[in-house]
């Protein structure tokens, strides 16, 4: 399995090389853009008149929160519409199970794909945060491979929805109403104690909370280590139960 | 090996495919040989492509026997699926990939290694006559020319076996003669062609034998020239009338044909001697507003096994 599941992964690969230039750029100027604007922009009004726990600056409070926010959408974003594509369009995965490759094969290589995809892209983001002195803790590492696990806490199930519906639409709505709310409202810009007590019950249950708690945990070097685990687990059953759903909707739509 | 000689290369017997309540292929039984070009005719609906996707190992069998190189497609699918060449009936080209590319990655998909895929993807460019745009995008090529590329691309691993789903279907005549050409080759070099078509001339150009498919049943099985002696004359006389036939046709044609076939826009006269049968239909007053006479077709088999044209 382990191998055959790297084939599909050579082909996303060779796609990419196509736009690498392209993704490269966005993938710098993004963190740029969004630190310049939120953490040095903003955050001169806020630590001006506000003091957020532990005293740190605004930006090292918001740079963990956009890292993982950022991975959130991006990995929705390439389990969305390139797995339909690859059901329906241009039918890629049917060119793979006519060859050795099964439908296990298929949807772990091309998952492998996106969390290289978010690999790349997080490490870019840290170094870019941290050269703006967002990470204060040399564990603040660790919050690249915690940043692809919570991209792949998306992009698991997501693309168990695209390999089941039928049309595209549904994505915008997913993007409008379950993916921007929870980048907006998820700890990533102010604490969730700020938000009424209904709310913020309704955000400790979203897996990007959990994703950026544990991310700011690491860049500050202020880890909690029972709760750090609690996190990790949310963020690995999410993968996890979403990888089992989206082989079920894969088999039931490639295999006829 | 694991198909010995004289055991068939693809056994079925009894085999069913049912999509809930639709039974798309409903008991059939075939032998492949090694070396042969096989072929399923039929129209759209008659189950074809559920035959071809099952013996592919794409698609799980119902019911039934199924055995590929002697092996169980529910059990050795990975293997059975390294040893065949597929051309599917939709392309799966990667659109935004080098023709080139295209070829390399389905040579990964395989496991084969890459510096090896490199001159294999050259020979089979060279084959398909595509080397000129092996660095092209594939998007801006012809029907045609992608269609060739699919087949160069099923190329790659060497397969014992090709299965060919509508190869030639919305071709235009020059480039299906392009597509005929080359998969007459592979067949002189060895490798068992399984087709499907709804085309007749397809049939009779490429397949030692075949089967006529209607309604997930096989009507009929042997070589093109076989079926058209058992199923039909040797040539047909085609009638047609611009002002509506006359009624009592049967008295104009008795004792004349072997057999009358009315379609809306023609009739047909089966008989062994269509210039004989034409002459004597004057001589006796009937003057249509156009009589040809030709050789029978599988076309004529298959409109007498189902009272259907295959072509709607």
């Amino acid at each position: 399995m382990t191998t055959l599941a790297l084939r599909p992964f050579e082909f996303f690969f060779a796609q990419y090389r196509r736009v690498w230039r392209g993704s490269a750029i966005t993938s710098v100027v993004t963190p740029v853009v969004y630190l310049l604007a939120l953490g040095v922009g903003l955050g001169v009004f806020v630590d001006r008149s506000a003091t957020l726990p532990g005293g740190i600056s605004y930006l090292e409070f918001v740079a963990p929160g956009l890292l993982a926010g950022t991975m959130m959408q991006i990995a929705t974003f390439e389990s969305s519409w390139p797995v339909l594509s690859a059901i329906k369009w241009d039918r890629q995965y049917h060119a793979m199970l006519a060859t050795p490759l099964r439908v296990g094969d298929v949807l772990l290589g091309h998952q492998a794909w996106v969390a290289a995809r978010l690999t790349m892209i997080a490490t870019i983001y840290l170094v870019v945060i941290a050269a703006f002195g967002g990470v204060s803790s040399a564990l603040g590492v660790l919050a690249i491979p915690v940043a692809v696990l919570v991209g792949v806490a998306f992009s698991a199930p997501i693309a168990a929805w695209a390999a089941h519906t039928e049309t595209e639409v549904s994505f915008v709505a997913i993007f409008r109403f379950l993916i921007l709310p929870m980048f907006l409202f998820s700890g990533t810009f102010f604490p969730i104690s700020s938000l009424p007590a209904a709310l913020e019950a309704l955000a400790y249950v979203t897996p990007l909370w959990h994703g950026v708690s544990l991310c700011r945990q690491l860049t500050l070097g202020d880890v909690a280590i029972w709760k750090a685990f609690g996190h990790l687990a949310y963020l690995v059953s999410f993968a996890a139960v979403g990888l089992a759903f989206a082989r079920y909707t894969y088999r039931k739509r490639l295999v006829l | 090996m694991t198909a010995h000689d004289g055991q068939p290369l693809v056994h079925a017997h009894g085999l069913v495919k049912r999509f809930g309540e639709l039974t798309a292929v409903d008991g059939v039984d075939f032998d492949l040989k090694r070396g042969e070009a096989f072929g399923f005719l039929g129209p759209n609906g008659a189950g074809k492509t559920s035959t071809m996707r099952m013996i592919g190992c794409v698609s799980p069998v119902t019911e039934g026997t199924l055995r590929v190189f002697g092996l169980d497609p529910a059990r050795d699918g990975v293997q059975i699926r390294g040893r065949l060449g597929v051309v599917p009936q939709m392309d799966t080209l990667d659109m935004e990939l080098t023709v080139r590319e295209n070829i390399v990655i389905y040579g990964r998909y395989f496991g084969l290694p890459r510096r090896a895929l490199g001159t294999r993807a050259d020979e089979l460019l060279e084959f398909v006559q595509l080397t000129e745009r092996a660095n092209d995008r594939v998007e801006p090529l012809s029907g045609g020319m992608k269609r060739r590329l699919t087949i160069a691309r099923s190329l790659v691993n060497d397969p014992e076996v090709m299965l060919l789903d509508e190869p030639t279907t919305g071709l235009d005549p020059q480039a299906r003669h392009v597509v005929w050409d080359r998969l007459y080759r592979l067949k002189q070099s060895g490798v068992t062609l399984v087709l499907t078509t709804h085309y007749m001339d397809e049939a009779e150009q490429l397949c030692d034998r075949l089967v006529v498919m209607d309604k997930g049943k096989i009507a009929a099985e042997g070589s093109p020239r076989e079926l058209i002696e058992r199923y039909s004359t040797r040539e047909v006389v085609e009638l047609r009338f611009e002002n509506g036939r006359p009624d009592d046709f049967g008295y104009w044609t008795d004792g004349l044909v072997s057999r009358v076939e009315s379609l809306p826009d023609r009739v047909l006269l089966y008989t062994d001697d269509g210039d004989a049968a034409a002459h004597e239909l004057h001589e006796r007053g009937l003057v249509p507003d156009s009589v040809l006479v030709r050789r029978s077709t599988l076309e004529d088999v298959f409109l007498h096994l189902t009272g259907r044209s295959l072509i709607e």
